[in-house]
């Protein structure tokens, strides 16, 4: 609460940013205390990771200060007051939180507490809620994701002679030489945490982690060598067009279970129909579109910081209505 | 593959969006999208045949059984939005590849296509499914890529009017997400059947009470009622005239349908209309709309802007119409989107069609228009006689109903307000007529020709359309009647 109250009253834009990372890694400390590990998982590697990360970049464009703006927006903060006013009156009566009687405990979970082993043999119970009873929930998710990208490319890409990009890349690569304890820690780091994102995908059935995260991970290790080594580097490694497939890639290999099971007779998502055993199915199905909802986060992430940190020191660009 | 038709309906332009990136070529993606999208209108057109001989038809997802997994119902409500959402989506398509060449940079046109499939899926997925929170999840992918769309747009404005609608766009969805959040915490359910059933016994507690406001403002936020308009003629006004074309018929039909959705099938009727005065308040704030918004119509300079207004206005009718709360009322609703989207498609097609040729839209640049591209022209008269409610044009149906149903009501003033804000679509309409026939051209503009035939054929299949279901209404008579009755409980389910 303090720190949402310092993000708005700041006009240190560095600082407000900085400050968002903790209030994501806050919010997710909660998280692990209502035993929600999943979503903590996931608040603390999107809310306090990457888009801290995607902020900073977006802040090089800008401009560190907020402009001082004169109209004081009284009605709006009224109305603000009164609507959340209403919202905490008007949830007074609802069940008291870990109540044993509270109606989402009993009738759609106990199934997915007390059946989710049988029928889909996966421990991580979130996961199996996630990525088979209500995976087409996530393949929207994955798809939000997709069309996020596809925004960013539509409004942001800018297509530059091939001359041009080494200049604008030379410039920002020599403000990273300095660097030098940054750059050699972060080579040190980098293969671990390339790894780490590896086991959080694939172990995600049986802790907390899946698709979701590792992407995220995945795609900060890559943001942050792009950072220090300079996009050059990056983009030799790393080539804008081949991870726009990827990104598709993704939601095809998702999408694509899923039309595997409506050929074989089944629903659509029905993974059973994968293989002769249901649970054998379901979980190599799992696998498969976990791996889908990975590529495709960790591909769009890294299309939006190539593309947010390939739009500086542009000079047509520059101080214009970026920051609208 | 005929039981999987529902989910075909949805997955074909949302997978299609992303194998788009393989295509190289512009004009193939085009062609491609154009296939895809012919592709759903053919698949609803069939769910809507299977809908109205079979009732709803129900598609597990995933194989789990409701409410544990997620369902598909499709029922005659849905059905009908599918078709006017592919329909529409469809004929528009057909001119996007001529329109796009003068305002949108060659090499973000595969991006456009992927965006507008990806908007298309996610309005289909909003209406097909039976999911409260896979609607959340749907109405994400279609403003997302609406809010994208939009700013493509030519004019530097379209920035802004993106993120305005963006930040509007954004709180209407949280406020759906908080609702829909705090509903699933009394019930313990997601699925819009069980929830229905399971809603009654706890309907008297204050959290369902705050849901339903919160669904209720959020939804309204999303179809631009009035006062919640604010983001709409913007956003509208700058957008490529393509995605004007297709958002104006579709979007805010998509929001209008969820209040249909949620107020009825969901907390049911006699919840919605008797917790909040939800009736009076429909009323005032639709008899407002008509009028604010039709005054603001008379005074814009610039027509797409113009047109805007005019929609906003419009949703004022069906919102009216839902007030009423009755059979008859819910069937002008009904009717009135189904009109309102053959209009206002085809009259912002031939906007983009005038803005292909002469590169503005502005009242002052109709000067002559009447004679350069009679056609076009033309187009705009009868789309604005639909608007007005001339009889033989569908306007005429949807407000026949509306009127018919207010006065059944025994609303005698509000049926006087209906036919007073029809004049004043006759004005702005009028404004439009006079400088595009009795003005003479402007200096310098001789060399305009007639729009090309990718521009007509669309415009003038949308104008037949208007005019062939405001003489032979049985096909949406029969539809939205049986939609209305369905939602009501009575006659078949």
């Amino acid at each position: 609460m303090g720190i949402a109250i310092a993000i708005v009253r700041m006009k240190d834009l560095f600082a407000v940013i900085m400050l968002s990372g903790i209030y994501g890694l806050l919010s997710a400390s909660f998280f692990v205390a209502m035993d929600a590990v999943d979503v903590a998982f996931t608040e603390a590697s999107v809310g306090a990771g990457i888009s801290t990360l995607l902020m900073l970049v977006a802040l090089t464009m800008t401009g560190r200060s907020e402009h001082p703006v004169r109209h004081k927006p009284v009605l709006a903060l009224a109305v603000v007051i009164v609507t959340g006013g209403l919202l905490i009156y008007g949830t007074l009566d609802m069940p008291y939180f870990g109540s044993a009687e509270a109606p989402i405990h009993l009738h759609v979970a106990p199934r997915y507490i007390n059946e989710s082993m049988q029928e889909i043999g996966v421990p991580n119970i979130v996961t199996s809620v996630l990525a088979s009873y209500r995976a087409f929930d996530t393949f929207g998710e994955v798809v939000v994701i997709f069309t996020a990208g596809m925004g960013v490319l539509a409004l942001l890409s800018v297509v530059r002679r091939p001359e041009e990009l080494a200049k604008i890349d030379s410039l920002n690569d020599s403000m990273h030489e300095q660097h030098l304890i940054l750059r050699i820690v972060t080579k040190m780091l980098i293969p671990f945490i390339l790894l780490f994102a590896l086991y959080v995908q694939f172990h995600g059935d049986y802790g907390p982690g899946g698709g979701f995260q590792a992407g995220v991970i995945f795609a900060a290790a890559i943001i942050l060598y792009a950072m220090l080594f300079g996009m050059s580097t990056a983009r030799r490694v790393i080539n804008q067009s081949f991870i726009q497939l990827f990104a598709a890639i993704g939601v095809l290999l998702y999408g694509s279970v899923g039309v595997i099971s409506l050929l074989k007779g089944k629903n659509f998502l029905d993974y059973s129909a994968l293989s002769a055993d249901p649970v054998a199915g379901q979980h190599l199905g799992i696998l498969l579109i976990e791996l889908g909802v990975g590529v495709t986060v960790a591909s769009i992430m890294v299309i939006i910081f190539f593309n947010f940190a390939g739009r500086r020191h542009n000079p047509q660009n520059k101080g214009n209505d970026d920051s609208c | 593959m005929l039981a999987h038709l529902p989910i075909l309906q949805v997955i074909v332009p949302m997978m299609a969006a992303p194998l788009c990136l393989f295509l190289t070529r512009p004009r193939l993606v085009w062609l491609f999208a154009l296939i895809v999208s012919g592709l759903a209108f053919l698949i609803s057109c069939i769910l809507l045949q299977q809908v109205m001989t079979s009732g709803a038809i129900i598609y597990e997802l995933g194989g789990w059984d409701a409410p544990w997994g997620i369902e598909y119902r499709i029922d005659q409500l849905s059905a009908f939005l599918l078709l006017i959402i592919s329909a529409v989506s469809t004929v528009v398509l057909f001119a996007a590849h001529t329109s796009i060449q003068k305002e949108i940079p060659v090499d973000r046109h595969t991006l456009f296509y992927i965006l507008y499939l990806l908007s298309l899926a996610g309005m289909l997925g909003i209406v097909a499914t039976g999911d409260a929170f896979n609607v959340f999840v749907f109405l994400e992918i279609s403003s997302l890529s609406a809010y994208a769309l939009i700013a493509l747009g030519k004019d530097r404005r379209a920035l802004w009017a993106a993120y305005q609608y963006l930040i509007m766009g954004t709180i209407g969805a949280t406020f759906i997400l908080i609702g829909i959040g705090l509903i699933y915490q009394m019930t313990g359910t997601l699925n819009m059947n069980d929830l229905s059933m399971r809603l009654p016994e706890v309907a008297h507690t204050r959290t369902v009470f705050t849901a339903f406001a919160f669904i209720i403002v959020g939804v309204c936020l999303k179809l631009a009622l009035f006062p919640l308009h604010l983001w709409l003629p913007n956003a509208y006004a700058y957008a490529p005239s393509i995605i004007t074309a297709f958002l104006a018929a579709t979007a805010t039909k998509v929001a209008i349908y969820l209040l249909i959705r949620f107020t009825f099938s969901v907390f049911g009727l006699s919840f919605s209309f008797t917790t909040l005065p939800l009736q009076i308040l429909f009323v005032v704030l639709g008899l407002s709309g008509i009028f604010a918004a039709s005054t603001a119509a008379i005074y814009q300079k610039n027509v797409k802007h113009l047109f805007a207004y005019s929609s906003i206005a419009q949703i004022g009718y069906m919102i009216v119409g839902f007030s009423v709360s009755t059979t008859t009322g819910l069937m002008a609703t009904l009717l009135h989107l189904f009109n309102h989207a053959l209009m206002k498609s085809a009259l912002f097609l031939a906007l983009a069609a005038v803005m292909y040729r002469i590169g503005g839209v502005q009242l002052s640049q109709f000067q002559g228009l009447g004679r350069q591209m009679p056609l076009t022209m033309a187009a705009i008269v009868i789309g604005g006689l639909s608007l007005i409610g001339v009889p033989l044009t569908v306007g005429f149906v949807s407000k026949w109903y509306l009127i018919l149903a207010v006065i059944e009501n025994g609303w005698w003033p509000v049926a006087v307000l209906i036919l007073l804000g029809s004049l004043l679509a006759v004005v702005y309409v009028w404004r439009i007529v006079e400088t595009a026939y009795f003005k003479p051209p402007l200096a310098g503009s001789e060399a305009i020709k007639e729009a090309p035939l990718s521009f007509l054929v669309p415009i003038w299949v949308l104008v037949i359309a208007n005019i062939y279901f405001g003489i032979d209404t049985r096909l949406s008579i029969q539809v939205t009647q049986v939609a209305a009755q369905s939602l009501f409980g009575v006659g078949p389910p």
